[in-house]
């Protein structure tokens, strides 16, 4: 019927937790190789094979958990009617708004181009007229502060059910911000990366106004080059103007015609686009399923193209660090055991992870305790963590001189804007404690202390969280279409601002909120927006776990699990 | 009728017992081959092959791809980036050597601008530097707002919509509309960024020669045949024209006013790109809509970016909230990136209000522009290429060696010349295998307001003596 649930039946022998109730269903694992008991010596540690009997346990190095529980039959059920009630309604008002017995908002064709083949299909817009424009005031919302933990929204009402707003001129003041992707908390106007980008914004301006084979490489974008590979530990890193663009950009000079493109399900728009562009071959993997990855690497290299037989040139993977809408982190040292059997490159893009994971904030490859030369590609964005923009590819030296010379990038945008660019070099120099400060690290900490402790405390309430533990990305199950609406509303009555997500960002029944978790979120914070929450999820009835976790008092709220794995 | 039927099946019972044993053995064999076909596995081609596991393991182990890239050779032309050291605005240091920049699009002059940047601090000040989310996630800031408005006013159009990067403005702009099937006339000459956008869009491509209205029109009535043949897929199809303003391969300017009357007598849409146009022609600077004085509304869409003249970062598009609207959830650029960080925005705010205020600044750069072109005439070997009001002119090779390397070589000699003697130049660069139709090797010279005429009458004579010694 779900997604989620079709493929359950696939895993269910897989040990995984099930006392918990959690679903096993996306979380397929490589079968016991004799290649990874080689490497069980070195990766695993005794005491925690007791706590975590996963069969893969022998590539982890600490404790990987991860949950997606599964959708109850009765929402299920509800939620589809909630979507047939709203369709019915959506044709009884286009219906009206037909026979103009109910005032059309909507923007209208010329008069002189109505006889021009119409621009939009009539269904392309029935789900934003009928359904989005409902509760089109959950998205977008102006705001005019930092997007900090706390934020100032600028306060809209719209009298015509959302067709128009209008801006009352007054702010709501300090709204806990819980949607930004501001995960090390470098979102900031004062301080150090500030002023470093104030300095540099009067001496070079803010644009460029050239491309970067051109006129336009600053000797400020061949430093932060340099910093990125360093804090990457790759050899060398190139930068580029956007994070969407970097990989829809670069994965066309990558790959081409001949050669296999294995993506994961739930890759980003950017991905999937840059896949495109490239003009190879594109095979879908299960969402951070190693055993369905395993059998498209073996049937591509087994059976090679498709009618002509020939080999494949070659074989790219695309998986992302977290995935940004179910919170679950790429089940990395499997994908890394996997490329290495049977000898495919590997694309990690870490645009969540960066920073956010890992005791030196080194990404997902540092949280695995990895080696980062075992990532082919490593690709990441600089909008999240660092509070900047823009997004960078690191590796070997051949791979970053090939997309020196043959990047789209570098040879038609513009290059990076000097300020930006300054913010990168103070942020990345912070984490890194190259400052001379142990601000970084204590950021890091303070994430991860968020991160375990928010979780642990919404899945204490008996909401449906999705994703990993240690992932500071946290989606909370909201299932009905109504309660998409009603939940940001009220979070928003309640001075929290959350993001609600629905179709067609996820699948049809599995709409959710989002919480971003950021270093800058203090405990109070936190225990504010949590108890909103759970007064809000009363009211919308939203605890829909049935696996209820008992409050437990006696682990300090400060635990974290870092230090233990360092050595 | 019905008796026939009964008659009919008597008769084949009949035949059943009159027909010989082989007959009926060999029916019943038939028949239940037809059964095992109808229920044996499906034919698939990759299933088909019958290798053991082992010879799998084989097959595995033997398979060895190619290099994730192919080496690139020490001296490639662009491996090696010139390397400037602070600011690339009129005065400008490359590779350590204070030079005059006839090279960065900054036309205006507007990239070290006092009071943009003085805007933009003030920006910093207040929101800091990232936007840390998508526009639909508390990426909106008021700033955003404000700056669409401003450009849609500046426009003259209903709403215009802003992008965190320039390339990306068109490239996410055409696959917003046009989709699979439909029909897109582009000029060959178009931009990288505009072939990224209709490569995205898996429309069918036709291409016209450039600027050429004749040849455009044979494909649009060749096409108007087509639909007349099926009319009911022809009422589906949509029809694009997407051009550039100003063209920034070839330099010149698009025949604006035959395009919007071959877009009503054929009745298809126009997308006009105008990052080189946009505040640079028009008497204030509002693109070629302005230089040809057409309607704006004639145009269904305009993008352009706020790289060049506006000297800032992102791009926008702008046209009627009918069309601009749908990119709000459909432009992938929009949807799914980062907005633009908002001291950039404020940069742009800034620089918009400059360019309205003081709408001389062009007529300025439209002389400046007609002296650089005369100046470069009868250069002894090399050609100018463009409009004598483009800010952005092609100096190419009148005679080509032949080789597209050697070329390229003898013009990066020119240029190196002059960079040694502080005049700034670049070359063209363009990704020689990716482009649908590679431009020659030229020489880009870029004008902006700064420049004085003792300026422009040094690059011109460094340039002949350049191309003198190059050249011989």
């Amino acid at each position: 019927m779900t997604e989620s649930s079709a493929n359950k039946p696939a895993n269910g022998n897989v040990c995984h937790r099930a006392t918990n109730g959690v679903k096993p269903g996306r979380n397929g694992f490589v079968k016991n190789h004799y290649l990874y008991q080689q490497q069980q010596q070195k990766y695993c540690y005794p005491e925690e094979k007791v706590h975590h009997v996963a069969c893969n346990g022998g590539l982890y190095s600490r404790p990987f958990n991860e949950s997606f529980e599964e959708t109850p039959m009765l929402v299920a059920v509800l939620t589809y009617m909630g979507y047939g009630i709203l369709t019915i309604f959506g044709y009884l008002r286009d219906f009206l708004r037909e026979w103009k017995i109910e005032k059309c908002h909507i923007a209208r064709e010329r008069e002189e181009q109505k006889d021009f083949v119409p621009l939009y299909q009539d269904f392309e817009n029935f789900y934003t007229r009928n359904l989005y424009m409902r509760i089109r005031d959950s998205w977008n919302r102006p705001i005019c502060s930092v997007p900090g933990a706390k934020v100032d929204l600028v306060e809209r009402v719209s009298h015509d059910y959302n067709w128009t707003f209008d801006y009352t001129g007054r702010v709501v003041k300090d709204v806990i911000n819980m949607g930004s992707y501001n995960y090390l908390g470098f979102a900031e106007n004062t301080g150090l990366c500030a002023e470093a980008a104030a300095a540099v914004t009067s001496k070079y301006g803010v644009g460029v106004s050239s491309t970067r084979q051109e006129m336009g490489n600053l000797d400020r974008h061949e430093e932060m080059e340099k910093l990125v590979a360093k804090f990457l530990g790759v050899e060398s890193a190139m930068a580029f103007g956007m994070g969407f663009a970097t990989n829809s950009m670069n994965i066309p000079a990558l790959t081409g015609k001949g050669c296999l493109i294995l993506s994961d399900e739930l890759n980003h728009a950017s991905l999937v686009l840059g896949a495109r562009l490239s003009g190879s071959t594109i095979r879908v993997f299960k969402h951070n399923n190693m055993q369905s990855l395993e059998k498209l690497l073996r049937d591509a290299i087994v059976h090679g193209q498709p009618r002509t037989h020939r080999p494949w040139k070659k074989i790219l993977i695309l998986v992302e660090g977290i995935y940004s809408m179910e919170g679950s982190i790429v089940r990395l040292p499997e994908v890394i055991a996997l490329k290495k059997k049977y000898k495919a490159y590997l694309y990690l893009d870490e645009a969540h992870s960066i920073g956010a994971l890992g005791p030196n904030g080194r990404g997902v490859v540092d949280y695995f305790g990895l080696d980062s030369r075992d990532v082919d590609i490593m690709m990441g964005t600089f909008t999240k963590s660092f509070g900047a923009a823009g997004g960078y590819i690191g590796g070997r030296k051949e791979l970053i001189d090939y997309l020196r010379t043959h990047s789209h990038s570098a040879v038609y945008a513009t290059s990076m804007s000097p300020p930006v660019v300054e913010q990168i070099i103070t942020s990345m120099k912070c984490i890194m404690g190259e400052d001379g400060t142990s601000v970084g690290r204590e950021r890091i900490q303070q994430l991860a202390e968020n991160t375990t402790y928010f979780r642990r405390k919404l899945q204490e309430m008996g909401f449906i969280i999705y994703g990993n533990d240690d992932s500071p990305v946290v989606p909370m199950m909201l299932y009905m279409p109504a309660k998409i609406g009603a939940f940001g509303r009220e979070m928003l009555k309640r001075n929290i601002g959350v993001v609600v997500v629905g179709f067609p960002a996820t699948p049809i029944i599995e709409s959710r909120a989002r919480f971003c978790i950021s270093a800058a979120h203090t405990k109070e914070m936190l225990d504010m927006a949590l108890s909103v929450i759970s007064e809000v999820g009363d009211l919308l009835q939203l605890k829909y776990s049935r696996h209820r976790i008992l409050p437990s008092l006696d682990r300090p709220f400060d635990e974290t699990t870092y230090e233990e794995n360092e050595d | 009728m019905a008796s026939g039927q009964q008659w009919v099946l008597v008769e084949m019972v009949q035949a059943f017992y009159e027909a010989p044993a082989y007959h009926l053995i060999l029916e019943g064999i038939l028949i239940l081959w037809i059964i095992r076909l109808l229920f044996s596995k499906t034919y698939k081609l990759q299933e088909r092959s019958d290798l053991t596991e082992k010879e799998k393991e084989e097959l595995i182990e033997e398979w060895q791809p190619e290099p994730l890239v192919p080496p690139v050779s020490k001296d490639h032309p662009s491996l090696n980036y010139d390397i400037v050291t602070g600011p690339p605005s009129h005065k400008i240091i490359v590779n350590g050597k204070e030079c005059i920049n006839f090279a960065s699009f900054n036309f205006l002059g507007l990239l070290d601008n006092e009071r943009v940047k003085k805007k933009a601090l003030a920006s910093l000040k207040k929101y800091g530097v990232g936007t840390c989310g998508p526009r639909g996630f508390y990426g909106t800031f008021d700033v955003h707002l404000e700056l669409e408005d401003r450009l849609a006013k500046f426009m003259r159009t209903e709403e215009a919509i802003i992008y965190s990067y320039g390339f990306a403005t068109i490239a996410s702009a055409i696959p917003a509309y046009s989709k699979r099937g439909d029909i897109v006339f582009v000029d060959e000459a178009a931009c990288f960024s505009i072939q990224k956008g209709l490569q995205a869009s898996r429309s069918f491509i036709k291409y016209f020669k450039h600027n050429d209205m004749d040849d455009l029109e044979r494909l649009l009535k060749e096409q108007e045949l087509e639909d007349q043949k099926n009319p009911r897929k022809a009422r589906v199809t949509r029809r694009f024209i997407v051009v550039e303003g100003l063209y920034i391969n070839t330099g010149d300017v698009c025949p604006l006013p035959d395009l919007v009357n071959l877009k009503y007598k054929y009745k298809v849409r126009i997308f006009l790109e105008e990052s080189m146009s946009f505040g640079v022609l028009g008497e204030h600077g509002r693109g070629v809509t302005e230089h040809f004085g057409v309607n704006i509304d004639d145009i269904d869409l305009i993008s352009a970016n706020m790289e060049n003249a506006v000297a800032s970062v992102g791009g926008f598009c702008c046209g009627r909230s009918f069309v601009i609207d749908h990119q709000r959830l459909s432009g992938q650029g929009y949807c799914f990136s980062a907005s633009l960080p908002p001291m950039l925005a404020a940069a742009a705010i800034e620089a918009l209000n400059i360019m309205e205020e003081d709408p001389e600044i062009f007529t300025i750069l439209r002389e400046k522009c007609r002296h650089v072109h005369k100046a470069l005439q009868g250069i002894p070997g090399l050609k100018v290429v463009g409009e004598a009001f483009t800010p952005a002119l092609h100096l190419q090779l009148e005679k080509s060696s032949g080789s597209r390397d050697t070329d390229g070589k003898t013009l990066r000699s020119i240029v190196q010349y002059c960079l040694e003697r502080q005049i700034a130049l670049t070359l063209a660069r363009y990704l020689e295998k990716e482009e649908r139709f590679l431009p020659p090797p030229t020489i880009r010279v870029v004008v902006t307001v700064e420049q004085t005429e003792e300026e422009i009458e040094k690059a011109a004579g460094l340039i002949r003596e350049a191309a003198l010694t190059v050249l011989k």
